[in-house]
């Protein structure tokens, strides 16, 4: 096996291209997953079981099915309902939805896990309902999760080369393409190797220095 | 500032309570937590501007008492009205104005962590008193001077002793103006060396304001100090009630005894 270093400099376009639609894809999935993932834990807390019942039911549904199904389904069935987003729109959305399923339960957690003394000293205080969220429980439920979060995004990086099965290039899409035309398979593979370790690295970092910062 | 902490105009109102001042009545009050009944048909009131200590074994429904009339709990039959407007039955709208006339200190403290003291404290008063920030911090700086602690306001509770924790709490309830303080177990949770301080920031709002004050307490030199009216609770029931002189000093009912007993 040889080292080819030319090879590794003539995919480099290609790979800068890769990594930019597998950071978009994460970032965008991560954002996604947070808010949906959100409003699924606030839904499943309506007291009634019209509004529980779906959202279990749809959440169980996808958490349980796999990512890879999902995509596919989303890519060919969508556009039969007259919704045509690009492959990339399409990733994000099912990565997001997916992962959406996951953190919904990292944020119950959270939210369960503040004190019930602060619930009763909202009330005693009169604060609406409203605001009792916004500004005392879920500020300390977010703080709470945010290492369980992040975790996530870690995933959802590792799972971002299967975007590459409904066309979306993302960096392991543009390693297969480059290894295709020139039949050098080593260095592109590696060279996205090494780039998703020091992505999920510097997303680590990232996290930990986020962390800190909610901590007083 | 101190004589300030409590401006009440209705508290002096005749139209609005009944000739005996009775600001906070319980009537026929059930309360049972599955098959144990705490509360049962108790008949309970309290006149405004009263100091009143409720006293008795744990599991005697003391602490039942403040959590119904804050809210927390609802009772399970029985009327609550405080200032002659009904807390219980009432629509939530009701609950939410009357619920303004009350405060309550915790044993926890229960301070917002995510905040400092000083959002803590003007938190609600701008949320749901409608006041401006700076009033609402004026406000506060004048509580925080009274409880002390004046050099805590830009720090989080998590930077805070149990009992400056619970000065600020104090401070936060009162910021509230509300006619009636509930005071659960409020130094139970601190260090020994930390009640003291607790308790004297209590004895002055006590002396200097005209706000009613509800306790429930251990330490029974505070209620002898503080009450005006001292019950002792058993089983739910008010056994002997009365000055703190006669509590402490003659009690009629065996249990009363035997509680003091233990206790002093």
């Amino acid at each position: 096996m040889n080292w080819d270093w030319q090879a590794v400099s003539d995919f480099m376009p290609q790979f800068w291209d890769g990594l930019l639609v597998t950071l978009q894809a994460l970032v965008l999935g991560s954002l996604i997953s947070f808010t949906l993932g959100l409003v699924w834990a606030l839904l499943m807390r309506v007291p009634s079981r019209w509004v529980t019942w779906p959202v279990g039911v749809l959440t169980e549904f996808v958490r349980n099915t796999p990512l890879l199904v999902q995509l596919v389904f989303l890519f060919y069935v969508l556009p039969e309902w007259g919704v045509t987003f690009s492959a990339l729109t399409t990733g994000v959305v099912g990565i997001g939805l997916h992962y959406s399923t996951y953190t919904m339960q990292v944020y119950r957690a959270g939210i369960e896990a503040v004190p019930v003394g602060q619930w009763e000293a909202a009330t005693a205080l009169n604060l609406p309902l409203r605001r009792t969220w916004t500004a005392v429980i879920l500020p300390q439920a977010i703080r709470r999760v945010v290492p369980a979060l992040g975790n996530y995004v870690i995933a959802m990086l590792k799972d971002t080369p299967m975007l590459m099965v409904i066309t979306v290039l993302d960096m392991l899409g543009q390693a297969r393409l480059f290894s295709q035309e020139h039949f050098q398979f080593t260095e592109p593979l590696t060279v996205i190797g090494v780039a998703f370790i020091v992505i999920s690295y510097l997303a680590s970092l990232l996290l930990r220095a986020l962390e800190r910062r909610l901590v007083h | 500032m101190s004589t300030d902490v409590q401006h009440s105009p209705d508290m002096n109102d005749p139209a609005r309570k009944s000739a005996n001042g009775e600001l906070i009545r319980l009537e026929r009050v059930t309360k049972r937590f599955g098959d144990h009944t705490v509360l049962d048909h108790l008949d309970f009131s309290v006149e405004a501007g009263k100091h009143v200590t409720l006293i008795g074994p744990s599991g005697s429904g003391k602490t039942t008492i403040l959590r119904l009339l804050m809210t927390l709990i609802k009772p399970d039959e029985g009327t609550i009205t405080v200032d002659g407007d009904q807390l219980f039955p009432a629509p939530e709208k009701q609950v939410r104005e009357v619920r303004k006339k009350i405060g309550m200190v915790f044993q926890q403290f229960n301070l917002f962590p995510n905040m400092t003291v000083l959002r803590n404290i003007t938190e609600a008063p701008v949320t749901v008193l409608g006041l401006s920030k700076d009033e609402a911090e004026e406000r506060a700086r004048d509580l925080l001077e009274l409880v002390g602690l004046t050099d805590h306001v830009d720090k989080h509770p998590a930077q805070l002793s149990g009992g400056q924790q619970q000065r600020v709490a104090i401070a936060r309830a009162l910021a509230m103006r509300p006619q009636v303080l509930l005071l659960d177990e409020v130094t139970s949770a601190l260090d020994p060396e930390l009640v003291a301080g607790v308790l004297d920031v209590l004895r002055d709002i006590a002396r200097s304001t005209d706000i009613t004050m509800l306790c429930v307490t251990h330490e029974m030199n505070f209620a002898r100090d503080i009450s005006d009216q001292v019950l002792m609770f058993d089983s739910g029931r008010v056994i002997e009630a009365g000055t703190p002189e006669k509590i402490f000093s003659e009690p009629e009912h065996d249990r009363t005894r035997e509680f003091l007993s233990a206790v002093l």
